[in-house]
């Protein structure tokens, strides 16, 4: 019970400092930040167009966060999650465009597996190369960031292309599109945040429930004690490291279907990265990494209306870096404390 | 047939050879950071975003004191306050490395990009605002070829190539060198001997600092003058993996820097070659190379090399 306790005590705690150690930085540079925050919360909450908006910025934020916090349990970094929404996004609106007729009861489910198998795939190369060779999950999902960044410009100003302006693909077909849920002024509020808060319960019952789950924790927490117990580290990497990068696809396929309705080559802009933050204030805890990327969510919201009392929107990047810099070096903290225990006992 | 005589003009063109090491430049000076700090058994991610705080500041010092060996001190000092930022966090209290490091990167990533408006008064990149001027070689300059090759480059580059043999002389050479090695491969053996772990690990992530901030300062005052947002574009892990494939070792760490910055300049050169006329369209592509090439080697290689035995693993008496 205390240690549940702890977990839900360190990442509110560590937020809470952030946030106070960003107004001295809003400070610095000769801005109020009561009137900052404010800005923020009014920018995040005010309206119902903010709400809207909030909730429509979660929704990713909700996949990449299960992504990063999916590989966590199985003991991986997925730092790649970036990568994987492109490609996902990418492979969503290239199967999106040639539904054409196709009744939506079919072309919606198809396009979203066809972004979260993209997805999978580019992750499990990730799994594949830690399981065979060696090589880092960190350098090699970096490297992979990267190319599909390139790629996805390329995709996007070369064969995808149309119109003039921005680069950009077609519009999918109309049966690809998600419903909204509601439409407030030119916002559409998706209905892809059920399908994300689906996905957190699915997380939740493949890790809680069932022996791959196990499986799949058990080679996080102790890859040798795994092994001895007769698990396949390295089948279960692989398949982490799938499941995460499906989860990360989902992601990009329901910026696609639900949000731009196409490609825009530079979509993801650093939702992947949010994940990691995520999946840590909300300590790899399907429930905890809903609230987790509301709170992310309102901030990228919020960051907007802050832009206009003339505050950077760049503070939110160092609210996350501070929170995760703090989470890092807790962890270690509660292990002190329990280790202390232990001795005196 | 056109593509091998575009090939041929690169490669005996001595512009190339300058432009590799160019390139390679702040791989190296990453990558003896990222050797710095591995060897003694810390981890260090954030070389990536230590190398963007360095090359931020080093303009921002230069802007405010017309100096640019001011801003690379400058760089210098604000590495060693990442550094230690990740030193703490990683030895002092054995946070998990590789989330402290990529807490980094964000601080980086957000502190730089906060900054812009306020200083230079714009977001995206600043103006121009100088750079170090290259160092001309009295006689290596004058040798055809080579001259035009090596004789004249910025300073940095040539202070890149002393501080790998100044790398390799203290880890190989001198006892606080052993000190680095022994806690890198075995803290509690070397703890008994009477070295202070902690101490000698501090030193090393520091000096990880210092060497990751001088290859950000490089990419701004050593090389265009100005400053753009993220201008580090994921050199800082591309520095990580030159020091994989060098073994750990400073030397190697350079030939593979040199291999990531060949890569680089030789995708740049291909499609702004005449002979070729590659549409701009396709320039992702050519930009994707130097990327392709470190994700190949890395995977090709890394069964062969060893990392130190304790490599990010916190050590507590």
């Amino acid at each position: 019970m205390r240690s549940r306790l702890w977990a839900f005590l360190v990442p509110i705690v560590s937020v809470v400092i952030a946030l106070l150690l960003a107004s001295l930085v809003i400070l610095f540079i000769g801005q109020n930040p009561i009137t900052a925050y404010q800005a923020l919360i009014r920018g995040a909450f005010g309206s119902k167009l903010s709400l809207a908006t909030t909730i429509v910025k979660t929704t990713p934020l909700i996949l990449t966060g299960l992504a990063v916090g999916f590989a966590f349990r199985a003991g991986l970094f997925n730092i790649g999650a970036e990568g994987q929404m492109i490609m996902g996004a990418l492979v969503a609106t290239t199967v999106g465009i040639n539904m054409g007729s196709t009744p939506a009861v079919i072309a919606i489910p198809l396009t979203m597996l066809a972004g979260m198998a993209a997805g999978a795939g580019y992750a499990a190369i990730i799994g594949f190369l830690k399981a065979k060779t060696g090589a880092h999950e960190v350098v090699s999902s970096i490297m992979l960031n990267w190319i599909a960044e390139y790629f996805a410009t390329y995709m996007v100003t070369v064969p995808l292309a149309v119109g003039m302006g921005t680069p950009k693909s077609p519009e999918i077909a109309p049966s690809a599109k998600l419903p909204p849920l509601l439409t407030v002024q030119a916002t559409e509020l998706t209905s892809g945040i059920l399908i994300a808060i689906l996905a957190a319960f699915v997380m939740y019952i493949i890790l809680e429930k069932t022996t791959k789950g196990y499986e799949i924790k058990a080679t996080g927490f102790n890859p040798y004690a795994a092994e001895y117990g007769g698990i396949k580290i390295s089948q279960n990497i692989i398949l982490a490291m799938a499941v995460s990068g499906a989860l990360a696809g989902l992601a990009g396929s329901l910026e696609v279907m639900g949000v731009h309705h196409r490609f825009l080559g530079t979509l993801s802009g650093g939702k992947g990265f949010d994940g990691i933050s995520i999946a840590l204030i909300g300590q790899n805890h399907p429930i905890g990494i809903i609230f987790a990327a509301l709170l992310m969510g309102s901030l990228r919201t919020g960051s907007n209306e802050m832009q206009f009392v003339g505050v950077p929107k760049h503070i939110i990047i160092i609210v996350q870096g501070i929170v995760i810099f703090l989470v890092a070096a807790d962890r270690i903290v509660r292990t002190v404390l329990i280790r202390k225990r232990v001795k005196s006992q | 047939m056109r593509f091998l005589m575009a090939l041929y003009e690169i490669f005996t063109n001595p512009q190339f050879y300058k432009l590799t090491l160019t390139a390679a430049t702040p791989f190296i000076f990453a990558s003896l950071g990222g050797v710095y700090s591995e060897i003694t058994g810390v981890v260090n991610i954030a070389l990536e975003g230590i190398m963007l705080m360095g090359a931020f500041f080093s303009i921002v010092f230069t802007f405010a004191l017309g100096n640019p060996w001011i801003g690379v001190a400058a760089a210098i000092v604000i590495g060693l306050g990442m550094a230690w930022l990740h030193a703490w966090a990683s030895i002092k209290w054995c946070g998990n490395q590789i989330v402290s490091g990529t807490a980094l990167i964000l601080l980086a990533q957000g502190v730089t990009g906060f900054l812009m408006e306020p200083i230079f008064g714009q977001p995206g990149q600043t103006d121009i605002v100088g750079r170090i001027p290259e160092f001309r070689i009295p006689g290596l300059a004058n040798i055809p070829f080579i001259g035009d090759a090596i004789g004249t480059l910025s300073p940095l580059i040539y202070i890149a190539f002393g501080s790998v043999a100044l790398t390799w002389f203290i880890i190989f050479k001198t006892k606080l060198g052993l000190r680095m090695r022994a806690v890198g491969e075995n803290p509690e053996a070397a703890d008994t001997l009477g070295v202070n772990v902690h101490m000698v690990r501090y030193f090393g992530v520091l000096m990880s600092g210092v060497m990751a901030a001088l290859g950000g300062a490089f990419l701004s005052v050593g090389e265009v003058g100005n400053f753009r947002e993220l201008m580090t574009g994921g050199r800082g892990f591309i520095a990580l993996a030159a020091m994989i494939l060098g073994n750990w070792n400073p030397v190697g760490a350079m030939w593979a820097s040199l291999l990531f910055g060949f890569s680089e300049a030789f995708a740049n050169q291909l499609q702004s070659s005449p002979l070729l006329h590659v549409s701009s369209n396709v320039k992702p592509l050519f930009n994707m190379f130097p990327f392709v090439v470190t994700l190949v080697v890395v995977a090709g290689f890394i069964g062969r090399t060893r990392p130190p035995a304790a490599d990010g693993v916190p050590y507590e008496k």
